[in-house]
Order: structure tokens, then C-alpha cells, then sequence
């Protein structure tokens, strides 16, 4: 929240701040006042003989009853309608107005995000999105509540089962934008990371036509050796790879994962190394992940590595 | 107990406490162990019960806040984590914080309205036996490595049967169940021992605040507690027979789960904050030396917050997808709900400044919490700004805030009540130096604990985590959090110490140590079993303060002091004017609520377990246990 | 002491001469009514939410009530079952009156007669409507019939309490245990057993007529 990197992510920092002041003068007019009570203390602190019955002050307190309805009722009901006031403008001004906003599916998932654009390009955990422009995102989910949050860029937003939920997007300029799930999933909702890559728009259109294509041929025999294995195997049955066999969809799409900087929604970076290990035994790195631990030997896995290590 | 009076008055005195003594007081025994309807026994039972439980809500806290100590930490794994994190919070809320409240009220609303017992001596037997039965039931699910794991408000779909199919849920949901028999018996006790048990004399305008929020929080959970069982029983229809109220595919909708849920979960915020703003309303006049500031102000903010604390729950749920016309509306509830309590704290502040504050230990607990309260408050206030609430909803902000308006309003008003009224409970007082060191090592670990977490959750942090990656910058904050959290444990050890030593060491109390203005210090320390020689007319709002003859002795019955010593009896009055109207008599210790609190137990984990014979079974013996809990033996005079 | 059933032990002394006060009494003044307002006051909320939950996820799913082809509740047999239940608070009703004046025999007729209505309401739930309905559809068919089962079957299940009330303070009729100045517990059954009747109202208003609007 205090690094805002868009418009609506720059009005929250702005509302925060308001609150915040507003805040430390209360916790000051409230400290103030305890210290001076304290500063009231009777000396003596020592002995039973402080409390003493004919120490009872009974008289009547004349500024009492108006000290509690203005400092306790009327000046924080003025500050508190005004913030509420406030805050509607605030609201009223979040979201942008764009008659054609990019419109990005991202599905949530245990424990990735399937992300889906209108050319047919699909891709897990990595949103890369054009700077400047308007992306309206859709946010259903696969099974449970999962919430939308990248807060450089936005306020966050649940995917509810059943419910139609979408969010505005805008990044004001390139860079690479850090989220997280915020909604508690299960077991791994710890590593459910968020990458949205804000590019300029002509880089945007290239990557998204890219994106769009099927998957490269592999180069090479160990590449071919390893698309072969990749449809035979298991991989198959939960992962797709476009313009092959493999069409599985339990699993993210796989077509150009070389592209992406992370595997498991953010639990490792992806290298040739912390892939093969991520495939040899998921559970090591996400530990409950519907993934299970491969059947393949090493040799194998290294082939599909390097047949995968190409789809750019 | 001394009296000034003639040798006669003192003969009179004497046989009446002879024959008080022998209609009040309870056998030695089994039978009167587990069927004690003595109403300071069963709170003291409450208050040990609940602090058992925040000792283990503590541990779970201290393991969570380990594995957060650093980044990528290996000590707790996700399942573990997660049963942790959930049990921390069911336990914090349902197992602490409302048993100890209402073992304070249990102990205290019957002495301070000048009772000798609560409206339903045997009802108050039974609510403690199903608080333990139900909290072991919980327990048990640690034994089996099955504790409730989706978190303490347990949101579907995660919680449904086709994410999580094993029984942790079903814990839940029946234990939960089971809890709310207890306080829901324990509230309507509450609420008709106010109403109609209070000395002649009590006008509505003398109750004394601590019995205000008593009664506030007792209403709250007579219309709160059932949005909580009846989701329950929802969620288990859903996941044991396969309906549909949560399964968007069939017409169902998993928002109504959030909606019931909060309904309930908010007032129950209130319900374990109120009765701690009564606390510090009881504890500030003594220790300053001076009646309370604005008392009216204080009752109707009281009753306010009750009231206005059933709007707001949507704002638990700013960022599901509601139109913010909806948003709106609740925004400006929560906006306005900071009003009455801002009108309790400036109460207070005016109190302290009026007075002379003595700075024991109580009274230094009570001004922790107004800081730590305020604090949380303006963190509240923030949550009703929409964009602002949408941007840190589920981050560690909402943890900061929570902790700190509930161990603010909770936590730190029952330590402020175990150094103020443990004295008249064990007749002992507690060593005030040890108290000041548990006070400051509580309060500095507690804001080291919690206000790195305000900054945690605006940089980014989600709730709920197991863990976090290291190159994001949150690991000192954490550790600092973490060094925090065991340094406000050891705080509460010290307290911890300081009880059990004090039983034992500590030096007597005397029936008024501190010079209190309400009832209970009329009583001797600890009251007898039959709480007053005479059931007192009541002149004032501090009577210990108005009425010499109450601090002197015994109100004798020429001063309106009713000794009531034909039979096992006390006196109801008039719900506003405090007139007396009538003799109740009251039971005799009973094992029956015990037995049915057994059979309660049995259906637990028969529901559990689907075995829907012993179900049948439990069933009928709970309408048996009901049946020889109301069998007539001859000693009430209703049927 | 010992507390009799005659009118000597009605006032007792406080210990301030000359000051006397009852200790028989019903109503207001006895804890135990109070008990059973505030139990009703909870079941109240807990049908009020019930009820808030139909209409929620009613609205939630469009114009079309009862969703999937379900015909709209047919109002012929839960007229009757109506009638049949509200019918009973009369008798009910009659046997407090009747105790209230002394008149045990009215007691045990009235209650007797309670109890027959409320079980036969009870028994046409469970033996002819529930059936009939079972046909078309059940409580896993779709949330309206997991809402459906559950409202009638709450509602019912506060009628069998209700019933099982009534035995006990018929047995507590039989065994003389009432007279004009004792009888909260006919009382609280009479309170019980009407606010199970209003509760229908809104169930019946909830389930059988708000479709047809």
C-alpha cells in the first residue's frame, strides 16, 4: 500500500495517510490525557494507609457530563462523518472508465492462477498486461475462495464460486508488480504469488500473439525425447501443451513456461535445476500440492527439462 | 465480619449466621463437587477453566509465532500451521475470553446486585459443565491429529465436504454447537438475575456498570449465538447428508456461510470486549478515589454498542463483489459504531483526571488497556473507510488490529480484575510489585508483538501464512513480533505465579482492602455461602461509599437489611425500581446438570462420528437427564 | 423449611417485622417464565434466520421459485395441517385457564386434547407431506429443497419438543402437582406451545405463500 504504482493504488495511499494523521491526534489527545491523570498520583504509593475511606472525593465533577458528550461524542462524530465522507469520494473516484478495457480471465485455483486472454493466449501465475491501458480482470474460481491482491497496483477482490467478480487494473509503468492470494485456501495459500508484468503496449501485443501460438518444436534429440515422454507420461493427463497431445487441464498450462521467471505460483524460481527437481518430488517444495512425486527416472526427467527449458 | 451494635443486635447477628450457615452451605463431597449450585464456586471454576485455556491459546500462538520468526522456516508444516492458527482463535474467543467474563460475572453480578445466588443456580452449574465438556470435546481433536484447520471462521468452500472431507470440520461445527448451549444458558441466567435479584433499592440507575456490560453482552449473545448454530447445523447438513445451502452449483451460495457467520462473529466482538469496558468502569472509581464520570453516558454507550454491533457485519466481507450502495450504508454503521466507545474512554479519561489515581496494579492494567484500546480503535476506524479496508482486508493489519482491541479490551481488564477482585476471592491479596513487572513486561511484549504486524500488513503480508520468501523484506519485523510475543508469555507467567503464590503467602485481605463503593466488598473475603447476613437496601449508586452502616457491618433490618433466613432463599424485586416483590426459593445442589452435560458430551461425539444409534441413544438420555433434573424433591415452591 | 401446597405458606417473612411477602406466584414475577421467554426469544432469532436464509438465496436465484421444474407448493394440505395445528392452541389454551381457576380436570383435558392436534400436525408432516414431496423432490436435490426439509423439519422438530413438554406436565397434572396458585409449568407449556404456532405463520407464509406472489 505505501508504494502505489497506479492511479486507484496511489487514491488508497492518499486515504491512508488522511486516516493515519487523523489517528496519532487521537492517540495523542487520549495519551495526554492518561498522563495527566497519572501525573495526579497520590505520592504515597507505600503503604495501606493511601486508601483511606474519608479519602473519597464525592464531589460533583461541573465539566463532566459536557467533557464526555463534546471530546467523546460530538468532536469524533464530526471526524468520523467527515473521513466517512471522505471515503465515498475516495470509492467513488477507484476504477477507471474505459469503454474497451483488455478483458483477462484469471482463474483462481489450489494453488495457481489460470490466466486466460481473448486471443486464446493462456498462462499460469504471470499476468503480463500493457502499461497505461485499462485490463478489466475476471476473477472465477476453480474450487475455493481465492482473493485478487497486487497491492502496488489495487485493492484486492475474492473470486467467490458463483459469483461474477471483476477488477480494473491500470499500470501507470512498466515493471514487475508483486501479489499474493489473500484469501486463506488450505494448505499452500502461503505459495500462491502473483507476477503481473506491466510492458509497453506494442511489447504487450507481440508477447500476447506469441503467447497465443502453440508451442515451439523442439530442438534437438534430448528436446524431442522429452515431448515424447512429456505426452506419454502422466504429465499429460493434468497439463496442456498447445500443439501437442498433452491437454490435460488440471493442471497450469504449460505451452511457454520457459517465459515465466517462477514454477509452483512463486514457491522457487525457475532454472533447468530447481525444475527437475520440482518435477522429481513437488511435495519437497510445496508440500500438499495436487502434483504427486513422478514416476519418471532421472534421464527422463532431464529430457523433458530440456524439451520444457525451450518453450519460450 | 465485625459489628458496632449492642451485645443484643451482636446475639441476633450470630444466630442469624448460625442459621444462614446451615441452610447455605454445601456438604463435603462428590456429590457436592459435581453438583455445586454455588455461584462463586462454579465462576471460580470458569475463571480457572478459561485461563487453562488461554494458557493453551498461548502455546499455540508462541509455536505460530515461531515458524513466523523468520522467512522459510521448517518448524511447523502448512497442516499443522493451519490447525494451530484455527484452534488459536476458536480458543481465544470461545474458550478464554467468554468463560472468564462469565466467570467474573458469575462470581461477581449475584455480590455486587446484592443477591445470594443467580436466577438459575442449576442452569449455572449446567453451562460449566458443558464449557468443559465442549472444550475437551474440541481438545480431543488435537489427539487425533484432526483439529479444526479452515481457520476460526471456517469459510466454504474450503470448509465444505469436497475440500475438506476429514472430521476437523465436523469438530467444528459440532463443538461449536455444543459451546453455544452453554452461553446461551450462562446469558439468559445473566440477564434475569439482573433484571429481577437486585437489592431493594437498586433502581435501573444504580446498577453498577461491570453488571451493565454483563447484561449487554448477555443480550448480545441471546440474539447473536444463534446465527453461529444455526450455520453449523448448515454446514453439517451440508457435509453429512449432502444439501445444498453453500454449493453455488445447486442454487446455494457460499456468501450465505460469510453472512450467518458474521452476523454472528461481529457481535461477538462486543461480546468479549463489553464486559471488559465494565471491568475498567468498576476498577476506576476505587483506584481514583471518586464516583465514575458520566455514568448514564457510559450505560447508554454500553447498551449502544450492543445495539449498533448487529449492523456492521458486512464489513467483514468489503471485498466479495457487493454493490457499494450495500458497502455504504455499512461503512457509515461502522463508522458511527466508534461513537459509544469513544464516550466510555473519555468517560474514563474525565474519572482519571477528576480523581487521585492510586498506581496499584489494577489500576495500571486498566490504563494499558484504554491505550492499547484506543489504538485498536483507530485501526477499527480505518477498516469502515472502504478502499482502505479492501486494500488491507486478510493482511496482517487486520491481525495487529484484532489483537489489539481484543487483548486491549479483554486480556488486559480480566489481569486488571484478577489484582482487583482476587483478594476477595481468596482472601489473600497478590504481591503488587510482582504485579508491576507482569504489567510492564505485558505491555511492552504485547505492542512489540502487534505493531510491527500494522506494517507487515501494508507492505504487503497476507494472513494466514505458514511462511514468507526471504527476499521480501519482512523478517525483522516478524522476528521483532515474534521476541514481542514471548515476552508478553512470560508477562503472564509472572501473573501466573503470582496467583498461586498469593493463595498460599499472600497476606489477608480483610472484606474491603481497597475501600471499594460497590456490594461485593460488603461480603467478607471470601463471601460466605450465603453471600450477606442481611440482604441490603440499597440508597446509592456507591453504597459501600453512601451507607456507613455497609462499610461498618451488618445492615441491620432497622436500616432495611433483610436477613431472609427461612429456608434456602433470596429475594426478587422489581425490574426498574427495585421494589422487593417476592421470596424465591432456591435448589439444592443437583448432579443432574452434570449428567446431562455427560449425555450432552456423548451426542457430541456420536454426531461426530456418524453413528447415528448412539445419537439416538444420547438423545434419550438427555430428555432422561432433562427429566430428573425437573423431577420435584419437594424443596422449590414453582413447578 | 418445608414448603407446602396450602395457602398459609403462600407469604413468608423477610426478617423486617411486620414485612411479608408471597412465595408462590407465576408470571412475571417467577424466574422460570422469564426462562422461557428468553429460550423463545432464541428460537426466534433462530427461525427469523432461517427464514432470512430462504429469502437470501431465493433472491439470489432469480425469477424463477422453486428453481429446476419444482412445482409451487400446493396450499390444499397445508391449510388443513394449519388449521389442525392452530386448532390445538384452543384446548391449550383452555387448560390454562382451566388451572388458573382451579379446575385440574379442565387441565388434564385440555392438554390431553393439545397433544392430540399436535401430534396429528406432526404425523401429517412426516407421514403424508413429506412423502408426497419426497416424490418431486428431496433435500439433496437443490438448495430450494434443502431449504424446504430444513424450515418444516426445525419447525417440526419444535413440535415434537412441544409434544414431549406436554406429557411431562400431563404427568405433572396426573400426579396433582398444580392448583390456581401453582402452575408455571402449565404456563410456560401454554407460552411454549403458542409461540410453535406462530412460528408456523411465518413458515407457512414463507414456503407456501410468498411463491405464489
Amino acid at each position: 500500500m505505501l508504494d502505489p504504482r497506479s492511479d486507484d493504488a496511489r487514491r488508497v495511499e492518499g486515504l491512508w495517510w488522511v486516516l493515519f494523521w487523523i489517528s496519532c491526534a487521537v492517540v495523542a489527545v487520549v495519551t495526554g490525557f492518561l498522563l495527566a491523570a497519572v501525573r495526579r498520583r497520590r505520592a504515597e504509593l507505600h503503604s495501606e494507609d493511601d486508601i483511606d475511606e474519608d479519602d473519597i472525593d464525592r464531589r460533583p465533577v461541573p465539566w463532566g457530563d459536557r467533557f464526555v458528550v463534546i471530546a467523546g461524542a460530538a468532536i469524533p462524530g464530526g471526524i468520523l462523518a467527515g473521513s466517512f465522507a471522505f471515503s465515498l469520494v475516495v470509492l467513488n473516484d477507484m476504477g477507471s472508465v474505459d469503454d474497451r478495457p483488455l478483458e483477462v480471465e484469471v482463474v483462481g485455483h489450489t494453488w495457481w492462477w489460470e490466466v486466460r486472454y481473448p486471443n486464446g493466449a493462456v498462462t499460469a501465475n504471470e499476468i503480463r498486461i500493457p502499461v497505461g491501458e485499462t485490463v478489466q480482470l475476471a476473477l472465477p474460481t476453480a474450487d475455493v475462495i481465492h482473493s485478487f491482491w497486487v497491492p502496488e497496483l489495487q485493492v484486492k477482490k475474492d473470486h467467490i464460486p458463483g459469483a461474477d467478480n471483476q477488477l480494473s487494473v491500470v499500470a501507470d509503468h512498466a515493471g514487475r508488480f508483486r501479489g499474493q492470494c489473500a484469501e486463506f485456501c488450505g494448505l499452500q495459500h502461503a505459495h500462491m504469488e502473483i507476477l503481473v508484468v506491466a510492458m509497453p503496449a506494442d511489447e504487450f501485443d507481440d508477447w500476447v500473439e506469441r503467447e497465443a501460438e502453440p508451442a515451439a518444436e523442439p530442438q534437438g534429440a534430448a528436446a524431442e525425447d522429452g515431448r515424447r515422454i512429456f505426452e506419454r507420461a502422466s504429465c499429460a493427463g493434468c497439463h496442456t501443451i498447445r500443439g501437442t497431445s498433452a491437454e490435460g487441464t488440471l493442471g497450469p498450462d504449460l505451452t511457454h513456461l520457459a517465459d515465466r521467471e517462477t514454477l509452483g505460483a512463486g514457491v522457487v524460481r525457475l532454472t533447468p535445476e530447481s525444475l527437475a527437481a520440482f518435477i522429481t518430488d513437488p511435495q519437497d517444495d510445496k508440500p500438499g500440492v495436487s502434483m504427486p512425486p513422478t514416476e519418471l527416472t532421472p534421464d527422463q526427467v532431464d529430457a523433458v527439462v530440456a524439451y520444457l527449458t525451450e518453450l519460450e | 465480619m465485625t459489628t458496632t451494635a449492642a451485645p443484643e443486635a451482636a446475639a441476633t447477628t450470630i444466630s442469624t449466621v448460625e442459621r444462614l450457615d446451615a441452610v447455605w452451605a454445601e456438604p463435603p463431597g462428590l456429590g457436592s463437587w459435581l453438583g455445586t449450585v454455588d455461584h462463586k464456586r462454579i465462576g471460580l471454576r470458569y475463571i480457572y477453566t478459561g485461563m487453562a485455556f488461554f494458557v493453551a491459546g498461548g502455546i499455540e500462538s508462541l509455536l505460530i509465532r515461531t515458524q513466523l520468526a523468520g522467512p522459510d522456516l521448517d518448524v511447523i508444516g502448512p497442516e499443522a500451521f493451519n490447525q494451530l492458527f484455527s484452534m488459536h482463535g476458536i480458543t481465544m474467543m470461545f474458550l478464554f475470553a467468554m468463560p472468564v467474563f462469565s466467570g467474573f460475572g458469575n462470581y461477581f453480578v449475584p455480590l455486587m446486585v446484592g443477591a445470594r445466588d443467580m436466577a438459575f443456580p442449576r442452569l449455572n452449574a449446567f453451562g460449566y459443565w458443558v464449557l468443559l465438556a465442549s472444550g475437551f470435546f474440541l481438545y480431543s481433536s488435537f489427539l487425533v491429529g484432526r483439529a479444526p484447520n479452515a481457520g476460526w471462521f471456517n469459510y466454504v468452500p474450503l470448509s465444505g465436504e469436497a475440500f475438506t472431507p476429514a472430521i476437523n470440520i465436523d469438530y467444528y461445527a459440532v463443538g461449536l454447537i455444543f459451546l453455544g448451549i452453554s452461553s446461551t444458558g450462562g446469558a439468559i441466567n445473566f440477564i434475569v438475575t439482573i433484571l429481577k435479584l437486585r437489592a431493594p433499592g437498586m433502581i435501573v440507575s444504580r446498577i453498577p456498570i461491570f453488571v451493565w456490560g454483563e447484561l449487554a453482552m448477555s443480550l448480545q449473545i441471546v440474539f447473536a449465538l444463534p446465527a453461529l448454530t444455526l450455520v453449523s447445523v448448515l454446514l453439517l447438513l451440508d457435509r453429512k447428508f449432502d444439501f445444498h445451502f453453500f454449493d453455488a452449483d445447486a442454487g446455494g451460495d457460499p456468501l450465505l456461510w460469510q453472512h450467518l457467520f458474521w452476523v454472528f462473529g461481529h457481535p461477538e466482538v462486543y461480546i468479549v470486549a463489553l464486559p471488559g469496558f465494565g471491568i475498567a468502569s468498576a476498577i476506576i472509581p476505587t483506584w481514583v478515589r471518586r464516583p465514575i464520570v458520566g455514568y448514564t453516558y457510559i450505560v447508554i454507550g454500553e447498551l449502544s454498542v450492543a445495539l449498533i454491533g448487529f449492523g456492521v457485519w458486512v464489513h467483514h466481507m468489503f471485498a466479495v463483489g457487493l454493490p457499494n450502495i450495500t458497502l455504504g450504508f455499512i461503512s457509515l454503521a461502522s463508522f458511527m459504531v466508534a461513537i459509544p466507545s469513544s464516550i466510555q474512554v473519555f468517560a474514563w479519561l474525565a474519572t482519571l483526571v477528576a480523581g487521585r489515581p492510586v498506581l496499584r496494579t489494577p489500576l495500571l492494567f486498566v490504563l494499558g488497556f484504554i491505550f492499547i484500546f484506543v489504538i485498536g480503535g483507530v485501526t477499527g476506524v480505518m477498516f469502515a473507510a472502504i478502499p482502505f479496508d479492501q486494500g488491507v482486508h486478510d493482511s496482517y493489519f487486520v491481525v495487529a488490529h484484532l489483537h489489539y482491541v481484543l487483548v486491549g479490551s479483554a486480556v488486559f481488564p480480566i489481569f486488571a480484575a484478577i489484582y482487583h477482585w482476587g483478594p476477595k476471592i481468596t482472601g489473600r491479596l497478590l504481591d503488587d510489585r510482582l504485579g508491576k513487572v507482569s504489567f510492564w513486561l505485558m505491555f511492552v511484549g504485547f505492542n512489540l508483538a502487534f505493531f510491527p504486524q500494522h506494517l507487515l500488513g501494508l507492505f504487503g503480508m497476507p494472513r494466514r501464512v505458514y511462511t514468507y520468501d526471504s527476499d521480501l523484506g519482512w523478517g525483522g519485523y516478524n522476528m521483532a513480533s515474534t521476541i514481542g510475543a514471548f515476552m508478553l508469555a512470560l508477562g503472564i507467567l509472572v501473573t501466573i505465579v503470582n496467583w498461586f503464590r498469593s493463595r498460599s503467602r499472600g497476606a489477608p485481605a480483610g472484606n474491603d482492602p481497597w475501600r471499594g463503593e460497590t456490594l461485593e466488598w460488603y461480603a467478607s473475603s471470601p463471601p460466605a455461602h450465603y453471600n450477606f447476613v442481611t440482604i441490603p437496601t440499597v440508597r446509592g449508586r456507591e453504597p459501600m461509599w453512601d451507607q456507613p452502616e455497609l462499610a461498618e457491618g451488618v445492615q441491620p433490618p432497622e436500616d432495611g437489611g433483610r436477613p431472609l433466613t427461612d429456608g434456602h432463599v433470596t429475594l426478587s424485586t422489581s425490574m426498574l425500581d427495585a421494589r422487593p416483590q417476592a421470596i424465591v426459593h432456591m435448589p439444592h445442589a443437583s448432579v443432574w446438570p452434570f449428567l446431562l452435560a455427560v449425555a450432552l458430551l456423548v451426542l457430541a461425539f456420536a454426531v461426530l462420528l456418524d453413528n447415528w444409534a448412539l445419537t439416538v441413544a444420547a438423545l434419550v438420555a438427555s430428555v432422561g437427564g432433562l427429566i430428573g433434573w425437573y423431577w420435584p424433591r419437594g424443596q422449590t415452591q414453582e413447578t | 423449611m418445608e414448603v407446602t401446597t396450602t395457602h398459609e405458606a403462600l407469604l413468608g417473612e423477610t426478617g423486617i417485622p411486620g414485612e411479608l411477602l408471597p412465595q408462590r406466584y407465576d408470571g412475571p414475577r417467577a424466574f422460570g417464565w422469564w426462562g422461557m421467554v428468553w429460550l423463545i426469544g432464541t428460537e426466534a432469532t433462530l427461525f427469523a434466520l432461517l427464514i432470512a436464509s430462504y429469502f437470501y438465496l431465493r433472491f439470489r436465484n432469480g425469477p424463477i421459485w422453486p428453481p429446476d421444474g419444482i412445482a409451487t407448493p400446493d396450499l390444499a394440505l397445508p391449510l388443513i395441517m394449519t388449521a389442525i395445528l392452530w386448532s390445538s392452541s384452543i384446548p391449550v389454551h383452555m387448560a390454562h385457564t382451566g388451572i388458573r381457576a382451579g379446575n385440574v380436570t379442565r387441565l388434564k383435558v385440555g392438554l390431553a386434547a393439545g397433544f392430540v392436534l399436535g401430534a396429528t400436525f406432526l404425523v401429517m408432516t412426516l407421514g403424508v407431506e413429506w412423502p408426497e414431496k419426497l416424490d418431486e423432490f428431496g433435500p439433496t436435490t437443490n438448495a430450494y429443497g434443502s431449504l424446504f426439509y430444513t424450515l418444516t423439519g426445525f419447525h417440526g422438530a419444535h413440535v415434537l419438543a412441544g409434544l414431549m413438554l406436554s406429557l411431562w406436565t400431563q404427568v405433572r397434572a396426573w400426579q396433582g402437582a398444580f392448583d390456581e396458585s401453582r402452575h408455571l409449568t402449565v404456563q410456560n407449556f401454554t407460552m411454549y406451545w403458542h409461540f410453535v404456532d406462530v412460528v408456523w405463520a411465518f413458515v407457512l407464509a414463507t414456503i407456501y405463500l410468498t411463491p405464489h406472489l
